[in-house]
């Protein structure tokens, strides 16, 4: 089977199974939105105030919500030994990562489309004023996020303390995806010219490319037994 | 190595760290003269620097030791890396440690998003993450395999946590004052000479009893594997 098809393939039967237990998106949802809530009660912002730190918080918020999900999408992999069927299927390893990654940037995606307006609302953001750099910001930081997570998902699968090793290693580690998307979020709430933020976009693509490509290296290493 | 030659090198690293260490350290006390605007509590920087140097060597390290266990499987290259990690994440502490204590005499403030400082503890995050990671899976060679996709990994982004701090529009930027290159007096840079020697001593000391301490601990699970068995 081609890269791609193996790809897809594993897209479809992730997104097949999500579809009908509704496992992962429930937990990012749910988990989300309390976070949402909690923020706006911890800070209670003015307007302005809101647009300083309401960058900070929706991308804190996305990442902690996002770590739940990684971590129970790979729990149905682990869970009646799926992950043998996935070494024993002729594929190589790193287009079983390009699926993973692609149905976890997906779900990620999808999840942060909902979660947005609740931040919108409780925060009284202006976040669609220009729709495609937001989505374009959306994109690269899950990308990115997703890029880690996926391979650090199935590490930690591999450990005791499953739920506590993905946060440890994954927050570290996107702490740049952090930090660019962020200032891109805070120049959009600001209404500021986003050439201003060429170089954090450039930092973004650039982590995506790198650790796209280094984990679909290592993915093989991890699947091992 | 045979024990024995072993014994013989570590003995020469322990007294050439201890003779390093000693003279790094007077020279570092008697000799150096007194930064002009820091005061006294600028001869913090003989130390703090130096060990900035040592734990991102030993971080690289880990990076090369897991390629070469990824690569060849063998054990000792991921005793190795575990030992490489262990000193670099104490010396990497040893910077977070010192780096506040000055920065509060000189700038007033304990703690600021520059980006060296925001790198150094990131980095010190990632590698106590590789830490735990190895405590939580038992299993010497899976542990190996997990443990050197962390580390590479980690190393491979510290260059980029470090660029995405440097675009942040508020960074105050505080100047090391006396810090690189050229405003260093001629006896501060001998004293840093030899204090970065010293503690590379150091540095290679503790990462050879590490190193030994994980091979006597294979050895003994093995033999208690073959008692059981």
């Amino acid at each position: 089977m081609s890269a791609w098809r193996v790809a897809t393939a594993l897209l479809r039967k992730d997104l097949l199974a999500e579809w009908r237990t509704k496992d992962v998106s429930t937990a990012i949802l749910l988990f989300g939105f309390t976070i949402a809530v909690s923020f706006s009660f911890a800070f209670e912002p003015t307007p302005d105030e809101a647009r300083v730190i309401a960058g900070g918080l929706l991308w804190l918020g996305f990442l902690f919500s996002a770590v739940l999900g990684l971590n129970r999408g790979f729990a149905r992999e682990t869970a009646n030994n799926c992950l043998e069927a996935l070494r024993l299927a002729p594929a190589d390893p790193g287009s079983l990562y390009l699926g993973k990654l692609l149905s976890n940037v997906l779900l990620l995606l999808v999840a942060e489309l909902v979660l947005l307006p609740v931040f919108g609302l409780f925060f009284n953001l202006a976040l669609w004023s220009r729709p495609g750099w937001l989505l374009l910001i959306l994109l690269l930081g899950t990308w990115g996020v997703a890029a880690l997570g996926t391979l650090f998902s199935a590490v930690s699968a591999n450990t005791r303390m499953q739920e506590l090793m993905l946060p440890l290693l994954l927050l570290p580690l996107t702490v740049p995806v952090l930090v660019a998307a962020v200032d891109l979020t805070t120049l959009l709430l600001f209404n500021r010219p986003m050439s201003e933020g060429s170089m954090q976009f450039r930092l973004l693509a650039g982590f995506d490319i790198i650790f796209t490509l280094l984990c679909w290296l290592l993915f093989g290493y991890v699947l091992e037994e | 190595m045979s024990d024995s030659t072993y014994h013989r090198v570590s003995l020469a690293v322990s007294a050439t760290a201890l003779v390093l260490l000693l003279y790094a350290f007077y020279q570092v006390f008697f000799i150096v003269p007194t930064e002009a605007k820091m005061g006294i509590v600028q001869r913090i920087f003989y130390i703090h620097m130096p060990s900035a140097v040592v734990s991102f060597n030993l971080f690289f390290v880990v990076c090369i030791a897991s390629i070469g266990y990824l690569k060849t499987r063998r054990l000792s290259w991921d005793r190795a890396a575990v030992s490489a990690a262990e000193v670099g994440t104490i010396f990497c502490a040893a910077v977070l440690i010192t780096g506040p204590l000055w920065g509060k005499a000189v700038w007033g403030i304990w703690w600021t998003f520059d980006p060296r400082l925001t790198t150094t503890l990131v980095l010190f995050l990632i590698f106590v993450g590789y830490l735990m990671l190895r405590l939580y899976q038992p299993e010497p060679h899976r542990r190996a395999r997990l443990s050197a996709v962390v580390g590479i990994i980690g190393f491979v982004n510290v260059p980029i946590v470090y660029l995405a701090n440097r675009f942040r529009g508020q960074h105050p930027a505080p100047v090391l004052g006396g810090g690189e290159g050229s405003g260093l007096a001629p006896e501060m840079v001998v004293a840093l000479l030899w204090s970065l020697a010293a503690l590379h001593a150091l540095g290679l000391l503790l990462f050879m009893q590490r190193y030994r301490l994980e091979r006597m601990r294979t050895e003994v699970n093995e033999l208690y594997r073959a008692l059981r068995a």
